[in-house]
């Protein structure tokens, strides 16, 4: 087109982005990748070979193996081998290695920006200016934690070898959020990137080279499902940290399910993007466009569920199809383009599948009438109105640039919306107004709120979901944890349970006979079933009998817990009190507990003494805790705050062990209530009484109703109810190895967090049976982004 | 911007009319619902921020949006020792704005490119409409105290009368800030309705010094108001603030102009002035008016930069685009 042609009609021509340079490289591996096992490229055991191709053009980029069990089981050994010496170095060695990663992915931002867009179909404008940065911002950040680990985690060791399974939307990020924080924690590594987007991993690997990274310590494995499911079964894999869809992540919890693997899921997401009629709303148009037409919607945190409020609905519709008529589609090398290609075919289809659906039910669908690339996998910005919670394609990921759209009146009635789905990733509040704003913000369940933004990442600030989006977060000290365990957790030589006894007919009770009822909703209750159990003391004497609980009563307990929410928002001081209340009461029965806990455990009149003491002491811990364990404000390159905050996980189930079985019972309750967690306990199975004796410290503490609930009966019956429960927002266990895995096994359907002791004993008495990591599981950390200016 | 904004009163952006705009007449206004108008900088200076990776023009299209920046040019001097000499070498310049090889090898020799035009102070009109006959570019002179805007109200009236009469076609006039940071937004009305009234058929174009108005949401209600009250263009500054056009600011106004056109159907021009001084600046400012207002815009009818450097930068970009060869200053002539 000439000069004179363009003046007049002032269009935009093509801005390509230069390639040459990758071509050169991908042409240098024409005849196929190989496997990067223990610092070396070898040869796959696997012949099958998966081809890649670039979803723009349809054009094949390279190809690489199919790993299998042999290629997965040689890469363990290799991250096996090394992980002893890496472990060893210091933190100032391993931040050594991670800031040459840094540096190296700095010095070739650009093969990696083109690479990555080349193999995933994202603009060039993304992958330059978000991902590539952001990848070296994470080992940036993250060679700071090498250096910082034993001072900042002395009580910590590294895991091992860890798995880690990532997905094709941010494929070199994803590598980043994984490969970064496993390192400087002194594990050593098997990735394997997804079978669309292996490029930039496989190119990451020839940087670890570079920097001379231990052989070993990250080995690449490239591959289909199959290859993630060998890494996830393999024995000799300590943790498996993935990210990816929801399904996948049900698979992975059900195959970890009592392996004592621990596991980190960062899944899908329906996150809201909730406008008010006093936001800035063409801001808040390119607030949407960022949150559902970045990286061609298919972002787990996309702000795919538009909820408007009602009086601005049309007015602001109307602002985002002015702005999407302006969008340009097409080559994503070319710089002057908003969206680039879909990443397969596959995928394209079931973007057009979930539309389609949601017309049929009764949206309506409008999209620009701008020109698509005639070759290509490409699919335009969409908006779907009208669209109701009751709709699929308001429930339902997409992972696509597909917008629904819903309406509210009131700021209780946003947050409803905001809520009323089984995701909680992300959500994207947009108002003016810094009390609505924040008001809003502190009742969204979501691991991340941006507020009058959207999309903003950095490896100074916690990234993972709530509910079915998974557990673990990615960055900040958070992330770190994942990565570490406590070097003194357990005693592996003691037992939790403390095996049942025969009945001993001889030896009777001097007590008038009691049976003790279910605490549910502040009120002793009756078991719904109408069956109790006997309990025997050490020496098989009748002690008494407590209720059978089954599900009706674990039900019952949950609803009591679920409609207490007003301990979950009271401030952290009363419940400070409450706990200080309770061991006050604990202290003035002293005698009456001492003697209990001698005549059914046994325990000398002594060691009874100290068992309550010490419950005591860490009822006073906690209500020490309650206003202390606070959140965090992080350094994130913004002109604003991002704060991260401790809230309670909701509803939390606890199973209790029999070892001290008063003070083990405490250690966990309070801990649980001093974060504003409503609770249900199943107290010890061999020695309820100890909980059943608690009622009366209760009521006599100002407990409010509904924040403690306790159901007894049989530990994994029970366990089991309530890790299938739904309205369970997490739950810890302590009993044995197959009920660890009954409730792993059981979670998945609601991908609940699970603490579990996998068989094994805390000692109560000592400082195993308290501390942060109680409080960390406790909470779950929802970070703010707050910018500000006027 | 508003929540006034409903389906019923929305025209399309994006008209494609060949006609030269009509003047804007102004339209009735409610202070109070300038109340609704929120404006967020955070998220103004993001999508500022990722703008400029979203568009890019190389090659023929740079040329092409280059020598369309020229002809968006209001070729000023402003100074206290601007002479008659000066005038006319500046003058001369705004006809031939780029060496007439470089025309020729872009193929643009005969497209009559010259600046959009010449802005001066009073006294310099009558030397400016003397040397620019005949070429078509009109003069504008800076007006009503500029820059200060704190002389005599009647004296301002009369600057804008004397400067129409020496042949002024456009007025650039100052607001008085004061009510903009008193929110006397019926002050400000008045004021500019009476500046359009003296403008006559001068075209009246108000500059707001955004510098010094505190907030963007303070840029928008003022930008609203001066629309309203009749202003053929409002311009973001003096040149003589602290912090003169921005691209967030320029974001800011020309929503606001998209809001008022799809009210009203009356499109409004904007300038921004101050601080333009290099090619690609003025890319970005080009790439923004398409983005958020659209082709209509992209001409000297609704668009101008204030600037003085900028031209050259923009003939050595150009000179650059021909020969293959990085450009130096002194190979393009002063203005």
């Amino acid at each position: 087109m000439s000069v004179a042609e363009i003046y007049k009609t002032m269009s935009y021509g093509p801005a390509p982005e230069q390639s040459d340079f990758v071509l050169v490289w991908l042409e240098q591996h024409r005849d196929g990748f190989r496997l990067f096992i223990n610092g070396e490229w070898a040869d796959a055991h696997s012949s099958e070979i998966i081809a890649t191709t670039n979803p723009a053009t349809g054009e094949p980029l390279g190809q690489f193996p199919n790993a299998d069990e042999a290629d997965v089981n040689r890469a363990v050994e290799a991250g096996l081998s090394a992980h002893a010496s890496w472990a060893k170095l210091s933190g100032h060695e391993r931040a050594k290695y991670l800031y040459a990663l840094a540096r190296l992915v700095q010095k070739n931002s650009r093969f990696l920006a083109v690479l990555e867009t080349l193999d995933n179909g994202k603009p060039i404008r993304e992958t330059r200016d978000i991902d590539v940065p952001l990848v070296a911002r994470h080992f940036y950040h993250h060679a700071g934690w090498a250096q910082l680990l034993d001072q900042e985690f002395p009580d910590h060791t590294s895991l091992g070898v860890v798995g880690q399974i990532i997905p094709w939307n941010f494929p070199l990020l994803m590598l980043a959020w994984k490969i970064a924080p496993a390192l400087a924690a002194g594990n050593t590594v098997v990735l394997k990137p997804a079978e669309y987007t292996s490029l930039t991993a496989l190119y990451f690997a020839e940087l670890c080279q570079e920097a001379g990274l231990p052989p070993g310590v990250v080995n690449i494995i490239t591959g289909e499902g199959a290859t993630g499911e060998h890494i996830v079964r393999h024995k000799d894999i300590s943790k498996i940290a993935f990210t990816g869809s929801t399904e996948v992540g049900r698979l992975i919890r059900q195959k970890t399910a009592g392996t004592g693997k621990k596991l980190s899921l960062e899944l899908g997401g329906k996150s809201p993007f909730v406008v008010f009629s006093d936001a800035d709303l063409d801001s808040a148009v390119e607030g949407l466009v960022d949150a559902i037409w970045l990286n061609q919607g298919e972002v787990c945190c996309a702000g795919s569920r538009l909820l408007v409020e009602e009086s601005i609905a049309e007015a602001f519709v109307e602002k985002i199809k002015t702005r999407l008529n302006k969008f340009r589609i097409g080559d994503p090398l070319d710089k002057a383009i908003d969206m680039g290609a879909i990443v397969h075919p596959s995928q394209c289809a079931q973007i057009e599948k979930r539309v389609a659906q949601g017309v049929a039910e009764g949206a309506t669908k409008w999209q620009p009438d701008i020109p698509l690339p005639e070759k290509g996998n490409f699919y335009p910005p969409t908006i779907l109105t009208g669209v109701e919670p009751a709709y699929r394609v308001a429930q339902e990921e997409i992972f696509g640039p597909v917008l629904t759209v819903t309406t509210f009146r009131t700021e209780k009635e946003a947050v409803a919306l905001a809520n009323n789905t089984r995701y909680g990733l992300a959500s994207s509040i947009w108002s003016d107004n810094i009390n609505r704003a924040l008001n809003t913000a502190s009742q969204v369940k979501a691991g991340i709120v941006w507020v009058n933004t959207t999309n903003q990442f950095d490896a100074a600030c916690g990234f993972g979901g709530y509910r079915e989006s998974g557990f673990g977060r990615e960055g900040a000290k958070h992330g770190l944890y994942e990565y570490l365990k406590p070097k003194k957790e357990w005693q592996s030589d003691k037992n939790p349970i403390i095996a049942a006894v025969e009945p001993h007919a001889g030896v009777s009770s001097d007590e008038i006979d009691h049976t003790a009822k279910h605490y549910i909703g502040g009120k002793q209750a009756r078991p719904d079933g109408g069956r109790t159990l006997q309990v025997l003391g050490h020496k098989g004497q009748h002690m008494g009998r407590v209720g059978h609980g089954n599900r009706k009563d674990i039900r019952n307990a949950v609803e009591a817990a679920f409609k207490a929410e007003s301990w979950s928002t009271t401030s952290a001081h009363n419940r400070a009190q409450i706990l200080y209340y309770i061991g006050e009461n604990l202290s003035s029965r002293t005698e009456e507990f001492s003697t209990r806990l001698v005549k059914l455990t046994g325990a000398t009149k002594a060691a009874a003494k100290k068992e309550i003491a010490q419950s005591i002491n860490r009822l006073f811990t906690y209500a020490a805790w309650a206003d202390k364990f606070d959140g965090a404000v992080h350094g994130a390159p913004i002109r604003g705050y991002t704060f991260s905050v401790h809230e309670p996980m909701g509803v939390l189930g606890i199973v209790c062990p029999d070892n001290n079985p008063l003070l083990s019972f405490i250690s966990l309750l309070a801990p649980a209530l001093a974060m504003g967690n409503r609770t249900v306990i199943v107290p010890s199975e061999r020695y309820p009484l100890l909980a059943t004796d608690f009622y009366q410290v209760l009521e006599t503490s100002d407990v409010p109703a509904g924040a403690l609930n306790l159901v007894t009966g049989l530990r994994d019956e029970l366990a089991k109810v309530l890790a299938e429960h739904d309205q369970v927002d997490a739950l810890w266990y302590h009993g044995t190895a197959e009920g660890s895995q009954i409730v792993e096994e059981a979670s998945i359907s609601n991908l609940k967090r699970t603490w579990v002791n996998k068989g094994q004993a805390r000692d109560w008495l000592s400082a195993q049976g308290e501390g942060q990591a109680f409080l960390r599981q406790a909470t779950q950390v929802k970070t703010i982004w707050l910018p500000y200016g006027n | 911007m508003s929540r006034e904004t409903t389906r019923d009163n929305i025209i399309a952006l994006d008209p494609h009319s060949d006609d030269t705009p009509k003047r804007n007449m102004g339209a009735p206004i409610t202070f109070d619902n300038l109340d609704a108008i929120r404006i967020n900088r955070s998220a103004t200076e993001r999508r500022i921020a990722t703008l400029a990776g979203r568009r890019s023009v190389k090659k023929e299209w740079q040329a092409a949006w280059l020598l369309k920046a020229i002809s968006c040019i209001d070729l000023t001097t402003l100074a206290g020792d601007d002479t008659p000499g000066r005038v006319e070498r500046l003058c001369a310049k705004a006809r031939h704005p780029v060496r007439s090889d470089i025309l020729e090898a872009l193929g643009m020799n005969q497209a009559g490119i010259t600046t959009g035009a010449v802005c001066v102070y009073h006294e310099m009109v009558p030397i400016a409409v003397e040397a620019l006959k005949g070429s078509g570019i009109p003069v504008a002179a800076v007006s009503t105290g500029f820059p200060a805007g704190l002389s005599p109200f009647i004296t301002r009236l009369e600057e804008i009368k004397a400067s129409v009469e020496a042949g002024a076609n456009e007025i650039d006039i100052v607001i008085s800030r004061r009510h903009v940071l008193l929110e006397d937004w019926s002050a400000l009305h008045d004021e500019i309705a009476d500046f359009r009234e003296a403008c006559g058929e001068a075209h009246l174009k108000t500059i707001l010094a955004t510098g010094e108005l505190g907030s963007l949401t303070s840029v928008a209600k003022a930008s609203m108001v001066c629309m309203h009250a009749g202003a053929d263009f409002i311009k973001t500054s003096t040149g003589m603030e602290g912090v003169n056009a921005t691209l967030p600011v320029s974001l800011v106004m020309t929503r606001c102009i998209r809001d008022y056109y799809q009210r009203t159907g009356q499109q409004v021009g904007f300038k921004p002035a101050g601080g333009i001084g290099d090619a690609k600046t003025a890319l970005a400012y080009l790439i923004l008016i398409k983005e958020e207002l659209g082709d209509d815009w992209l001409s000297p009818h609704l668009f101008r930069f204030g600037a003085s450097r900028l031209l050259n930068d923009i003939e050595r970009q150009l000179e650059h685009f021909v020969t293959g060869h990085y450009s130096a200053t002194h190979r393009h002539p002063m203005g």
